[in-house]
């Protein structure tokens, strides 16, 4: 039997952007044609403070290696104040995954405007390779949906 | 103390101030007291108990108790008052409904540990002092009781009451020094792959028997998100590495900022996992970014995660701090 163990690791990132900014901005990265990573999966959230924390266990859970949660700016929020909320909570969310020892660079927190398409694609390289230097999820993972 | 309490709860239910009390009860076994509602006074007189197994917190119960109306007794101790804090604070109870009578502790005793000493048959217990002099069906034996506090106690954050109508004993102090963090942080100095191997030892013993949820005076949505068929963990079982972790990270979650620390959720577990050190690195990462926060200790104080201000630390600051 032979184990095929040659197949190259391709990261799986799921990015949770803000309607408002975040994915306006993912908008602008597109039609200034910047590139980054095909396997950045975009969920568009009303705001970063939709993101239960359990959406991001489950996004590990489903095959994620990397989780990224991008809304507008502290200050510039749509509903005033719901990145606020969302910071503290990512905040210690991660904090206990670290805790639980989850490597602490899985997880991120980018604030990115509609006007950053730049900041947007320079921010998913910059996860992507972090994430593809780190290699796949094992410590959070589900084997039961493991695909490959 | 037992004598005492049985006498104050059959003057309250004598003059009337209470139509009924809610203390412990001889459960199973002599060693296992459970938290009951006694509505008469014969009640009170047969099987009302109070020793240093009482560790049980009664102040999730007072949810029921209070829409029922009347009013009942609640002997809570000081940690137990914290807890009815919060749910004060919550409204989850009323405090026109419960007559709080404020009981002195000076920690409770861990059965788990004098089994671990040898101590088997236990039947009865009574406190001297510093000793423990526990009566088995084989004889007397005794037990210094700093070796048979609970953990939970020996690290005990507050001995004053946070709410009483009166109090049985002498008011306790807060104790900031206990040193509950401390293995907390004995954790968080180690690297990302020892805790990890720590946690998938503790974590893979979960039977999934939903007790640190229930008995969680914090836990207390009447539609839990563990019940929910459609939410993928409402399993009895936890099938694989992923839903142990998953299950203890969205329960300690859901209580952060509300958990005042009575440490009820290691106490119950069959499994005797550490779970309250899950939820003191919530509170211990609360009291370092956004100030020293105690649940419980006001009724009126906001929650910390349901509060910010403009200059919050930044998520990336975990990626700051400790070992990688």
């Amino acid at each position: 039997m032979q184990v095929n163990d040659k197949t190259e690791f391709v990261p799986k990132i799921v990015a949770f952007c803000c309607n408002w900014c975040s994915y306006a901005g993912a908008d602008l990265s597109g039609t200034n044609r910047l590139q980054y990573p095909a396997n950045v999966k975009i969920i568009r959230v009303p705001c970063s403070c939709r993101v239960n924390p359990m959406f991001i266990l489950r996004a590990f859970q489903r095959g994620a290696d990397g989780v990224i949660i991008c809304g507008c700016h502290p200050g510039d929020c749509h509903y005033t104040t719901g990145n606020f909320y969302a910071r503290r909570r990512m905040t210690l969310l991660f904090s206990m995954l670290d805790y639980l020892g989850i490597e602490r660079k899985r997880t991120r927190v980018e604030w990115v405007s509609a006007a950053e398409g730049a900041k947007f694609a320079a921010t998913m390289n910059d996860f992507a390779a972090q994430i593809n230097e780190l290699g796949p999820n094992r410590r959070l993972e589900d084997l039961r949906c493991r695909q490959n | 103390m037992q004598t005492e309490l049985k006498k104050r709860a059959l003057e309250l239910l004598g003059d009337g101030t209470v139509d009924r009390v809610i203390g412990w009860q001889t459960g199973e076994f002599s060693y296992d007291m459970t938290p009951a509602v006694f509505t008469s006074a014969e009640d009170v007189e047969k099987n009302f108990v109070y020793n240093d197994f009482c560790g049980a917190n009664v102040s999730k119960y007072l949810i029921k108790e209070c829409v029922k109306g009347g009013r009942i007794l609640a002997f809570l101790k000081p940690c137990d008052t914290f807890s009815f804090n919060q749910l004060l604070a919550e409204h989850r109870v009323s405090r026109e409904h419960v007559y709080i009578v404020g009981v002195a502790c000076d920690g409770m005793a861990d059965v788990q540990k004098m089994k671990a000493a040898g101590i088997d048959g236990i039947v009865g217990l009574t406190a001297e002092n510093d000793t423990y002099r526990i009566e088995t069906i084989y004889g007397d034996a005794e037990m210094k009781k700093s070796d048979a506090l609970a953990e939970r106690c020996l690290t005990c954050k507050s001995r004053r009451h946070a709410v009483h109508d009166e109090l049985i004993g002498e008011e306790g102090e807060d104790r900031p020094d206990s040193g509950r963090f401390d293995m907390v942080a004995e954790l968080e100095a180690m690297t990302a792959e020892e805790r990890y191997n720590f946690w998938r030892g503790e974590l893979s013993r979960c039977i999934r028997c939903n007790a640190c949820r229930n008995v969680c005076p914090a836990c207390t949505c009447e539609n839990c998100v563990f019940d929910n068929a459609a939410s993928g963990i409402a399993q009895k079982a936890a099938a694989d590495t992923f839903e142990e972790n998953m299950f203890h990270v969205i329960r300690a979650f859901h209580v952060a900022g509300r958990c005042t620390d009575c440490g009820e959720c290691s106490r119950v577990c069959p499994a005797h996992i550490p779970l309250h050190l899950l939820n003191r690195k919530f509170i211990k990462d609360i009291n370092e970014l956004y100030g020293p926060y105690q649940a419980g200790a006001d009724a009126g104080a906001k929650s910390p995660l349901t509060s910010y201000t403009f200059d919050d630390a930044e998520p990336s600051i975990v990626r700051e701090r400790g070992r990688e």
